[in-house]
């Protein structure tokens, strides 16, 4: 035994190469360095859930959502696999946008860690690629429509707008020939790309030396950095296994619990089958996109061609230029407060979008259909055929009135206090804003019947 | 003395010589090798995109003045393609002998308009974008009027020319 085991160092040179690396001193660390590792660990889990899917996963437009009902209905356990996939992915998400922040607030993009950070970018980027394609997979109506909204914004691009369009299509329209290179995409190129960029990421984290905790009043320079550092680690350097590994196998323990949980207690939805026939749908994409989604709903339509553009390439812009407007000086966020405004003023963006999109209050409600009793029970005459006309006509789809409707535009529960007769007639007669006009749609009784009911609302 | 001999030039040029044609050498062959898969990825967009009428229905089966949803098949889907294969939109009869068929895409972001045959408007269920029974914008952020495609009645049946998915008239 002892023989082979020896055997087995001297050939692959455990001892001389492998024990040193594992073994390399960094500075003491804490709780927050364990992110990236734990981003490691369930990119790892991705791959293996996602390998173990795709032994059963058909990916084309004909089998494709029969395929996952297999895996999530009849397959041994696949709901479980799918869920930890499904999971999985959120957790990915989230960490790896948790270590972008945190690699942000400590300054470790500074030198000489510039292309830790830009290989680090283009994984965040690829991570988001990977949960796009993903969703897309699902092949519900929701991936469907992802897929054409994703076209529409790609068709604003000027120039090769509809180049851009027909290779996401890849043809003229979501069809056969779609998926399957979203489903290559999704399983071969992007995780190639990122096993790359992952070694590259890691060669760099150990060329360089993880970064130390910051300083307040000790900035990076170029010339005394590396001194400095190698300085730190020979005094108070620590052998990264074990002394500072445990704590990464510890949280990415921890991750990985909660996303097994949550695969068995939460298994993902599939939705309904992607149909383009079958248009009474409420397209939304995955949380991750749905933040984004709403912005596409609330930025003025002035500023939208611009916006759908210039939005994601400044952003990227902005990631890229980070370490080179900013590669000395500082570190701690005590003494960089914008770095920390600049974090919590995009994560309170990003969830109070969340919230927005989940409510989706700019949608008119298709499936409102009734005022509430209490508010019909006591009328009569052309009051009570205005409430009719009111739930009819697509006025309940956008205004709510007592707690039943749409919220896309105002609630009228006491409308009657605010506009008299006359003014509630013209709006309905002219719109405005964005109120369709009834002009045209609605006959002078019908109006003078609509504007009856609305007057008696106080 | 070093007992090294510094390489003499004849040397460094063979060595520069034989590393650059080496270099130069895989290169053409990662540019020959990618123009077939770069072609082939490429290849929906070099075809041209074919169109074809499409039967939808005998003039008979629709009522002046109502909007219904019909669904027609994509040219030349692919064998695997499924229910993809087929495109709906939304054919308004406006009279006895003309058809107005809509793109059930909303020009905002595209996603697929329901007609509310009682409100007599166009809604998104994406981001609220309104559209008149005639396709003009009614409400919300949609940049233009519903994408139409052309209609003819031959021999007493409606036929609509199928197009490219698009999100506006250029």
């Amino acid at each position: 035994m002892k023989a082979v085991i020896g055997w087995l160092d001297d050939r692959l040179g455990l001892t001389t190469v492998f024990k040193p690396l594992i073994e390399h001193p960094v500075p003491q660390t804490g709780w927050d360095y364990t992110i990236g590792s734990a981003t490691l660990i369930a990119f790892a889990v991705q791959v293996v859930t996602g390998v173990a899917l795709a032994f059963t996963y058909v990916p084309t437009p004909d089998h494709a959502y029969e395929s996952l009902q297999f895996i999530t209905d009849t397959a041994v356990l696949g709901s479980v696999v799918r869920g930890v996939h499904y999971w999985g992915a959120t957790a990915m998400v989230l960490l790896v946008s948790a270590h972008a922040a945190q690699v942000f607030l400590i300054g470790a993009f500074k030198f000489p860690r510039e292309v830790n950070w830009l290989s680090g970018t283009l994984l965040l980027l690829f991570t988001f690629g990977m949960a796009f394609t993903g969703q897309l997979l699902r092949w519900n109506q929701d991936a469907y429509w992802a897929v054409v909204v994703g076209a529409a914004q790609a068709a604003r691009a000027p120039l090769i707008g509809d180049w851009l369009t027909g290779i996401l299509f890849a043809g003229q329209s979501v069809g056969g020939a779609t998926l399957t290179r979203f489903y290559a995409t999704h399983v071969f190129m992007i995780p190639a790309i990122i096993f790359g960029l992952l070694g590259l990421h890691l060669y760099l984290v150990v060329r360089h030396g993880v970064s130390e905790p910051p300083v307040a009043g000790v900035p990076v320079d170029r010339v005394t950095y590396r001194q400095r550092y190698e300085r730190l680690l020979h005094h108070h350097g620590v052998p990264f296994w074990p002394d500072a590994g445990w704590k990464d196998v510890v949280f990415a323990l921890a991750v990985g619990t909660i996303v097994l949980l949550l695969a068995i207690r939460f298994p993902p939805d599939l939705g309904e089958k992607a149909d383009p026939t079958m248009l009474l749908t409420y397209p939304r994409p995955d949380w991750y996109f749905l933040w984004y989604f709403a912005l596409l709903a609330l930025i003025p339509p002035q500023i939208e061609d611009a916006f759908i553009i210039l939005f994601p390439l400044l952003l990227g812009l902005l990631f890229v230029i980070l370490p080179f407007v900013a590669p000395t000086g500082e570190r701690s966020p005590r003494r960089r407060p914008w770095a920390i405004g600049v974090v919590v003023i995009f994560a309170v963006s990003v969830a109070a979008l969340l919230g927005a999109g989940y409510r989706s209050p700019w949608s008119p409600d298709l499936k409102a259909s009734h005022l509430p009793a209490s508010v019909t029970s006591g009328l009569s005459g052309s009051a009570l055929q205005g409430s009719q006309l009111f739930e009819t006509r697509g006025c309940l789809n956008c205004h709510t009135i007592a707690g039943q409707g749409g919220q896309r535009g105002p609630d009228l529960t006491q409308v009657g206090a605010r506009l008299g007769p006359n003014e509630l007639t013209w709006r309905i007669l002219n719109g405005g804003r964005n109120m369709p006009a009834y002009g045209t749609t609605l006959s002078p009784a019908e109006l003078s019947a609509l504007a009856d009911f609305l007057g008696g609302l106080r | 003395v070093s007992e090294q001999q510094a390489p003499d030039n004849d040397v460094v040029s063979r060595r520069r010589f034989l590393s650059r044609i080496s270099l130069g050498l895989s290169a053409l062959a990662a540019a020959v090798v990618s123009v077939p898969i770069l072609a082939y990825l490429l290849s929906p967009l070099l075809r041209p995109a074919p169109q074809e009428w499409r039967d939808v229905g005998a003039v008979d089966s629709f009522r002046v003045g109502q909007t219904v949803e019909i669904a027609f098949d994509e040219p030349s889907p692919l064998p695997w393609a499924g229910q993809t294969a087929q495109t709906a939109a939304w054919l308004r009869r406006n009279s006895d002998t003309q058809f107005t068929a809509f793109a059930v895409n909303c020009t905002h972001l595209g996603c697929p308009v329901n007609w509310r045959a009682d409100a007599e408007l166009f809604m998104c269920p994406c981001h609220g974008g309104v559209y008149y029974a005639d396709g003009t914008v009614a409400g919300g952020p949609p940049p233009q009027r519903l994408v139409t495609y052309d209609t003819q009645i031959v021999n007493g049946r409606v036929q609509l020319l199928t197009k490219p998915v698009s999100f506006g008239e250029a």
